[in-house]
Order: structure tokens, then sequence, then C-alpha cells
């Protein structure tokens, strides 16, 4: 045995993580609250204004408009992925060789990169020479991105339902493998019905995975920039101007860095916000079911 | 209600197969009467588990018929049997109050709120559950959530059976004696056909009326809690029932004695001539074994460890290699001293090859 | 070197796990923690590893305060009730890993690891993969594993609890002589007022995360110093009689009278718990001290040698045991006897206030 002794040296091994947090957020961060409370026109010539460009985006219209859209977006991602990615995950075998198959081809669109899927779906739906679009145009659709707003969202949802269903699955899949075989012979003892089985025994066991899978699902497609940037450039107009879009094509096509900083900080607040109560709600729903009468 | 009656069942999990060995479970026939109450007792891996799931739908058996009274269920799902299971650890729905866990078998079968209502609130009372009926079943203790498993088990009156799957594991010790005598009580009321899987012979002696002992696929012994203690069949009931088991040390017969270690020993009955080749055991019970100071007349001993576990002492004695386990209320002998051995030879059984043979009364 | 922990305390949100716990463990010896789930048996153990830190308190080892010191540091070895082992590895190299860990050398690993297989019974299974052992071989393995490393403290939180009834037996035969070879200061965990006896050594019992009481395990069985201890260390369940002392008669409302014999007669009128043991009530008068009780009959049990008579006295429970068989119908009034040299009376704070030598007047 060792002597008790109280060793600060411990704290040096803290210092790298200062660093990096330091230079790779903290910094960062600071200097966009910097920007957002100035006006600059180049040559690093800096003037105070207050929260002019915070009151000036909350009345602008075109903010209004990204904000919305992204909420739609995000809303149409959460209720098409979750309950999709619970079917699926439900389907899929639970022993067996169909378990790796399953698991693989599931996993597959989640290894390739952001802007090879906004590629990838760039070409599928063109018109001219991409399979989806050429099939949909030959079958007399009235499909073409470039010009139909419609046909933007849609290409858009139904690429990020391909390429993020799978994460869906894979929690909720996990979740369900945790569920002792005792759960589903007692329900089949007790004549459950398959429905109930769901509401009763999978649902409430998969809480958990269900929590994290919504909110890392509401938070990426909150945040999407890369794939409709890559499609659509944010086109047909501005109908697939998302948040991040509008906030890139501002920064730096525009280069109004102060308004852009702002829309950033108040970006980043939503999210925060939106998130927090995402969790408190689902976290509630689950002490509700561990307190509730109590 | 019926009487459960299985024939010629076998199962093994590598599907049909001529090889003895590949079989979980050996050809087997039992019948269990309705409103009996059986306990299934056995080691790990003896093929219990396998017979419950068997009877319960969960399993199809590779050969042999389920008959519920004269039906062939052989094939019917868990479902369409109508009986019911209490699992190892409690299987409750979350999500649901007390009241509605219990409900819920009922309700699924689409009975009216009006029948369900005074059963279930019956039923709360007999488990002593009335006081959580509205509370998220989730909170409760494991013992309490135990007996809402078992209360979905009770609530619908036509059940053919209920089975227990070594339904205490989780259960504090204090409170498996509360549980135990409950559902023994449960079974009077009730009068279902209960059969209870465990590895603990308390559990399996004290629940049932009959307990059926397997090993290794096989039914070694089917009998009363008393005869498997007094007359086991095969030295494995021995050594598996009783607390230490029935002490088995090889011996020799001689007319109407038996030799251990050419010690001899008056029986009370003559048994027949065996074969060299045979393995001969004498089997005695721990309790029917005497220590006596070494003047006495019986088998010189001498005396390993005495244990004193408060409600009796426990002496490990022994001949030579052969060891022997004496429960006595007092001992008086120390450790290292010597001392005789008494048997009490009403109850001393002999074994040929593991199996009883009985003797002549002379 | 001796294991001391001081008005150990650990607080986890507002709830107290251990609350203010002071116990001294000599090397060398065996020490059970004793009580039921939740009773902080394992939270206990985990600040005696340095898995955790106390709230408040110290922890001494050998005259040293190691309080802050992580597990790592401390030579300790744990063995927990899920059978723990590295699957890819043979049993030799799982008993060897905490030794090549230390960096010993390959021929001392050798023959450490011999010496612990040895004790252990596990000589012939070296080669082989933890997942070809049967439960209790397993646990060996994990038991060696702790013993190989001559920790100066190993812990074992409820070791057979996972394992078949008659191996666990076996095991609780093999342990004090196992732990007995060793100089170090073995603690261990179970729930079971039978294993502790069984195992002999110190019993520490706890309840709701305080020592009720700790000393030589028998002693703590014979001679509880509060009501709790008497009911952790007794299995079957303690049978209890509130009672009223008053004008020199001791009554349980009107249904029992305890005659004041004894030291009784010293006690002031007040409130008192009698307890006394199952196997202390009897079907047939014993002594001429012996009280007649009318009971009515609510279950009984029968395990073939012997019979739990679960009955009911004016809504208290209490259980008989008789050796024999006696079966009773439910509901049935029987007279039963109590001895009052069998008594332990509690005050109102459940004190034990007089011993049952001193109950009946000799």
């Amino acid at each position: 045995m060792i002597a008790k002794q109280t060793n600060q040296k411990a704290w040096f091994m803290v210092l790298p993580v200062f660093l990096v947090v330091a230079f790779s957020a903290v910094i960062p961060l600071m200097t966009v609250v910097n920007y957002s409370f100035q006006d600059t026109f180049g040559s690093n010539q800096f003037f105070w204004v207050g929260m002019t460009w915070f009151r000036d985006l909350i009345h602008s219209e075109r903010f209004h408009d990204a904000f919305l859209r992204q909420i739609m977006f995000s809303s149409i991602i959460l209720a098409i992925e979750i309950p999709l990615g619970i079917a699926i995950a439900l389907t899929m075998p639970k022993k067996g060789w169909g378990v790796p198959v399953c698991l693989i081809s599931m996993a597959l669109p989640l290894l390739i990169p952001w802007n090879v899927v906004g590629t990838i779906w760039q070409i599928f739906g063109r018109v001219d020479i991409g399979l989806l679009g050429h099939t949909l145009a030959s079958l007399g659709f009235d499909y073409n991105y470039t010009q139909d707003p419609v046909a933007a969202w849609l290409t858009i949802i139904i690429m990020d339902v391909w390429h993020w269903t799978s994460l869906v699955v894979l929690l909720a899949y996990a979740g369900l493998c945790s569920i002792p075989d005792a759960y589903y012979q007692a329900a089949k003892i007790d004549g459950a019905s398959r429905l109930a089985v769901f509401r009763y025994i999978q649902l409430p066991k998969m809480q958990r995975v269900l929590l994290i899978a919504i909110l890392l699902r509401f938070m990426d497609s909150f945040m999407i920039y890369t794939e409709p940037f890559v499609i659509t450039g944010g086109g047909p107009g501005n109908s697939t101007t998302f948040m991040s879009i509008d906030l890139v094509k501002m920064a730096i096509g525009q280069f109004d860095l102060g308004p852009a900083a702002a829309m950033s900080l108040i970006y980043f607040l939503v999210i925060l916000l939106l998130s927090y109560v995402f969790y408190t709600v689902m976290s509630n729903i689950g002490e509700e079911s561990s307190n509730g009468g109590a | 209600m019926a009487n459960i009656t299985l024939k010629d069942i076998a199962h093994s999990y590598t599907g049909a197969s001529n090889n003895p060995d590949d079989y979980a479970l050996k050809k087997l026939n039992l019948t269990w009467r309705d409103g009996g109450a059986y306990a299934l007792l056995g080691p790990s891996g003896c093929g219990k588990t396998t017979l419950l799931n068997i009877i319960s739908g969960l399993l199809t058996p590779t050969k042999g018929q389920v008959l519920f009274n004269n039906d062939d269920v052989t094939r019917l799902p868990t479902e369409r049997r109508n009986i019911a299971q209490i699992f190892q650890f409690p299987v409750i729905y979350d999500t649901m109050t007390v009241f509605e866990n219990l409900a819920f078998p009922l309700k699924n079968r689409g009975r009216s709120k009006t029948e369900i209502e005074p059963r279930v609130i019956e039923l709360a009372k007999m488990l002593g559950l009335e006081k959580d009926l509205f509370t998220k079943a989730q909170h409760l203790t494991a013992d309490a959530k135990q007996k809402i498993s078992l209360g979905r088990g009770l609530i619908r009156q036509s059940v053919n059976a209920i089975l227990f799957d070594e339904p205490l594991t989780v259960i504090d010790p204090q409170l498996k004696w509360e549980l135990r005598s409950q559902l023994k009580y449960l079974h009077k009321q009730f009068g279902f056909t209960m059969i209870y899987v465990t590895h603990d012979q308390t559990e399996a002696l004290t629940f049932a009326d009959e307990v059926i002992v397997m090993f290794e696929g096989e039914i070694v012994q089917v009998g009363t809690p008393e005869a498997l203690f007094e007359r086991p069949e095969h030295t494995f009931v021995g050594y598996f029932i009783g607390s230490p088991g029935m002490n088995i040390v090889p011996c020799r017969l001689q007319g109407r004695s038996m030799l251990i270690e050419d010690h001899e020993i008056t029986l009370d009955q003559t048994y027949k001539e065996q074969p060299d080749s045979a393995k001969i055991e004498v089997g005695i019970r721990p309790e029917y074994l005497r220590l006596a100071p070494a003047e006495e007349k019986g088998l010189p001993v001498k005396i390993i460890k005495v244990d004193d576990i408060g409600r009796h002492k426990i002496a490990r004695v022994a001949v030579n290699d052969h060891t022997f386990h004496v429960v006595m209320p007092e001992i008086s002998g120390m450790t290292g001293d010597t001392a005789s051995l008494v048997f009490d030879t009403a109850h001393t059984n002999i074994y040929v090859n593991d199996h009883l043979i009985t003797g002549e009364q002379s | 070197m001796q294991l001391e922990l001081r008005n150990v305390c650990k607080k986890v949100g507002k709830e107290f796990h251990i609350s203010d716990v002071s116990l001294t463990f000599e090397p060398g010896t065996l020490n059970i923690l004793l009580g039921p789930t939740l009773s902080g048996k394992t939270s206990l153990m985990r600040l005696m590893a340095g898995l955790d830190q106390p709230t408040s308190g110290t922890v001494h080892f050998g005259g040293q305060d190691v309080t802050g010191i992580p597990v790592q540091k401390r030579n300790a070895a744990m063995v927990y009730q899920q059978f723990i082992n590295y699957p890819n590895l043979s049993v030799f190299e799982n008993i060897a890993s905490p030794l090549r860990i230390a960096r010993v050398a390959a021929p001392e690993i050798k023959k450490r690891v011999a010496k612990v297989a040895a004790l252990l019974k596990l000589e012939n299974m070296l080669k082989r993969s933890p997942n070809e052992l049967s439960g209790g071989q397993q646990q060996r393995t994990a038991l060696a594993r702790a013993l190989v490393k001559e920790a100066d403290l190993v812990l074992l939180d409820e070791p057979l609890a996972n394992l078949d009834y008659k191996l666990r037996e076996e095991l609780r035969e093999e342990l004090p002589r196992i732990f007995s070879e060793t100089g170090s200061i073995f603690v261990y965990a179970t729930t079971e007022p039978s294993e502790a006896l069984l195992l002999g050594g110190n019993t520490a019992s706890l309840h709701q995360g305080e020592i009720t009481q700790f000393g030589p395990t028998i002693e703590v069985f014979s001679r509880p110093q509060n009501l709790i201890t008497a009911k952790t260390l007794s299995d079957p369940p303690l049978n209890s009689l509130p009672v009223t002392k008053l004008n020199n008669r001791m009554l349980f409302k009107s249904h029992v009278e305890i005659p004041v014999l004894g030291q009784l007669p010293q006690l002031p009128d007040d409130d008192y718990t009698i307890a006394f043991r199952p196997h202390h009530l009897y079907l047939h008068r014993t002594s001429e001290r012996a009280i007649a009780v009318k009971a009515k009959v609510a279950v009984t049990e029968i395990t073939g040698s012997e019979s739990y008579v679960h009955i009911d006295i004016a809504g208290i429970r209490w259980v008989l045991l008789a050796p024999g068989i006696h079966n009773f119908d439910v509901n049935e009034t029987i007279e039963i006897f109590m001895d009052p040299s069998k008594f332990y009376v509690f005050d109102r704070n459940d004190c034990l206030v007089v011993t049952p030598e001193n109950v009946a007047d000799v």
C-alpha cells in the first residue's frame, strides 16, 4: 500500500484539453460574439453597433423564411425517419445469417461522406443522365429539382431519409435486442396482440435509445448544409435555403460578418434550446413512467 | 382445467437424431393430475426448463405428444394452450399500473370492464398488492413485481396450468418464505395445476405434493417429498435432496450385516448376494446418524470438523478415506476426537450400481 | 495487515448508502457482511476496495490512512456474483493474469498458479477455456484469480448466488478451508443467514447502511443485541410477539400471557417485543414451563424430514418448524407451545433487555 499523497502535477494532464478546447471552440465562439456587436467595411476597421444586427435579424423576413424552412425540414425528417427506423428495426431478424447482412447493409449509407452523398443524389436525380430523374421523366412525371421547389424538397428529404434512417434503425435494433425473451413469452401467454407487444413492451424498452436517436437526428437535420448545398445550392430561388446555407451566403457570399455572426449566435441558441426541450420532455416521459402515481 | 399427459416426449436442440447424446431430454412419460402441485427438481442442464417450455408450447418436442385431457396440443402455440408462466426475473409491463398489469390478460381476451374490475381488486387483496394498485409497476420492489407476474397468471380463472421457472431467484431469503407460503396458500385457494421448476430442494419439497427429480435429461425419481427423503431410489436423489445430502459410502454385504472397511454393522434386512463386479454402497441421511462416545458400540470414526450452524450442529467424520456428515442438535465430541458412529438401521438403504435394492425382513 | 473503517459514511444525493460504519477486520479472518438487498453490502465493499471514496470518515490499512487511494494502488482482489473471466484466455492464463500485469517472472507464475489451482481443484482444467466449464468451475477460476495475487484484502460479493443449490453447498464447505490457507482478510457479502452460519468466521449484520452488530457469527446468531440483528440472522424468519407489561403481568392483547419470571419482574412497565426462532415453537409440550397457545394454521410446508407450519395468532404470522411430517388443514386450529427459556426480550427501542437464559427461572 502506498501512503496517501496529493499530487498537484495531475493538473498538467488536463492542460492539452484546455488548449484544444480553447483553440477549437472558445476563441472562435468569442470572435463570433465579438463580430455580432460590430460592423466592418473591410481593412480591419470595426465599429460598435450594439444590438442592431440582432434587432434587424429578428425582424428580417429572410431570416424568418430560413428559420421556418429549417423547422419544417427537421420536423419532416423526424416524422419520417423515426417511425420508419423503428419499423425497419422491428422487421430485422434477431438471429441467424440475416443479422450481419442486415447490419452491414444498414451501416453502409452511414459510411459515405456528406458531400459524396450530395453528389450521388445530384447525379441520380438529374433528368438527362440520372437514373432516378430520367426514369421519372420518361414515366411522364414532371420532375426537375433544379426548377421545381417541390421536387427539390422531395429530393433532399428522400436523400436524407436514405442517408440517415439507418442510424435510427441501428439504435432501435440495439434497444430491441436488449429485451429479454421472457417478455415476449409472457406477452404471448397473456394473449397480447402484436400491437400491444409493441405498445407495452418494445416501445417502453426502446425509450432511452429513441431519445438519443431523436436528439441526434434533430441536431443533424437542423444543421444540414453540405447535401443541399451540393444538390440545389439553396435553390430553386430560395426554396431550399436552410439556415446554414443562408448563413454561409451571408458571411462568405456577401461578407456581412456582423449580421452573419449575430445569426450564427441565434442559430446556436435555437439548437441548444430545442435540444434541451426535447431532452427534458423525453426524460420526463421516462420519469413519469417510473415515478408516476407515486 | 386439465390433466396433462406427456407421451414419449424427447427433445433434441439439434433436430431429430439417432444419437442419444444429442437429446437434452430423453424419452419420458408423465401424467399430471388436474389441481396438483408438482416440482421439477434438478441441477442446471438437467432438462427441466426444456420440459417446462414443451408444456408451455414455447418449444415443440422432437418426439412425442403433449396431451391436455385427451386433446393433443403438441403443435398448438402458447397463446392457445391457456397456460400461465412465471419467469426467473419478474416480467411486468413498465408503463402500466399494477391494476392495468393484472387486468392485461383479461383485457386482451376482450372481457368487459365490469367483469375485470372486481376480479382484479379481489386478487390484489389476496396478493397483498391492494395498496399499490394504482402505482406504476416499474417502481415496486422485486418481490412485489414477482407477485404481479404471479397475479397475471392467477387472474384467468380457466388456466390449464401455471408454470414457474425458478421464480424466487431474485428474492431475498426473508421474503422467499413469505412468497412461498403465499404461493402454497393460493394453490389451495384456486386449485390450479402448478408446475414449479427449481434447483433448490427446499423450494421444491415445500411446494410440491409430488417432486420429479431430473438428471441429465432423464427422470430419476418421482415421489412425495417424504419418499424422496426416506427412500431415494437412486444415489443421485440421495445426494441431491437433503442438506447435507445422503452419506453414500462403499460397503460389502454379508448376510444380515454390512461391512464398512471391515467393521461390521447389523442390518434390519437380509439382502441377496450380489455379483463381485457390482458397486455396493450404503446410503444413510446425516439426520439418522448419531455420534456416541468411543466406548459405545458402533463404527469407530475420527471427527474432522464440527460446525455450529445455530439450529443444530454438523460434524464431518471419517473412517479411512470415507467421510460422513452427521447432523445432531448437540455434539459433545471435538475435532480430532475418536467417536462411535451409530446407524439408525431402519433408515439405512443399500444401493447396487446406484439403484436402491430391497432386502427381506427376517 | 489490519483493515479499519472509521466512521465511514457514503452519501449519494440525499440518501445515505452507508452511515457511520466503524469496523476492524484482522488479517487471516473471514468477515461476513449479512443483510438483505440494498442494505449496503456492495457499497461497503466498494469503499473497502477503493472503488468509491467515502463522503466522510477514513479507511485505514495496516495502520496507514488509505482513504483517497484508488483501487489500482491497493492490494485488493474482488470476486463478483457473475462469473467474470476472460473468455478468450485459458483457465491458466485467467488465473495468471494478475501476475502478468504485476510482471512476475514466468517460473514464479507457473508455481503460484499451480498452487492455487490445486487448492481450488482446478488442476485438470488449466488448459480449457472458461466457456467449457460449469458454473461452479467458472466461479472457482474467478476465485483463483483473486487468490493468486496474494492480496491483503479479498472481497467476495455474493459469490455463490448464481450457482445451483448443491454446488453452493459444496463450495460453502470448501471455502473456510481455502480461506484459512492464506493470511488475507476475506470479506464475504451474502443475503443468506444459513450461508453465514455454515461459513463461520465473523459476521457484521447490516441494515439500511448501518452495522447493527459485529462479532463471531455464532455469537451474533445466539446473542443478537437488537431485534433487527435477530431478524437478519434468522432463516426461517424470526417469530415475534408484541407484549405489554403492566402490574406484573405480560400480555399480548388478551390472547397470550407470558409468565413474569426470571429477570422479567425487574423490567419497568412498558411495551416489549418477545422473539424466538421457529424451531423453538413446538407441537407438543416440551417442558413444565411451556406456554400453550391456540393458533390457526395458514399453510403447511413439508420437506420430507421437517414441517414448516405457518400459523396465525390474532393477526400475527409465525412459523413453526418441527421435525417429522405433520399435515394440517388450512384454518385448522391447533395448540402450540412456546418455551420461555428460548425467549429474547427487546424493549421499545428494539434493544435486547433479557437473554433467553434469564427469562425462565431455572
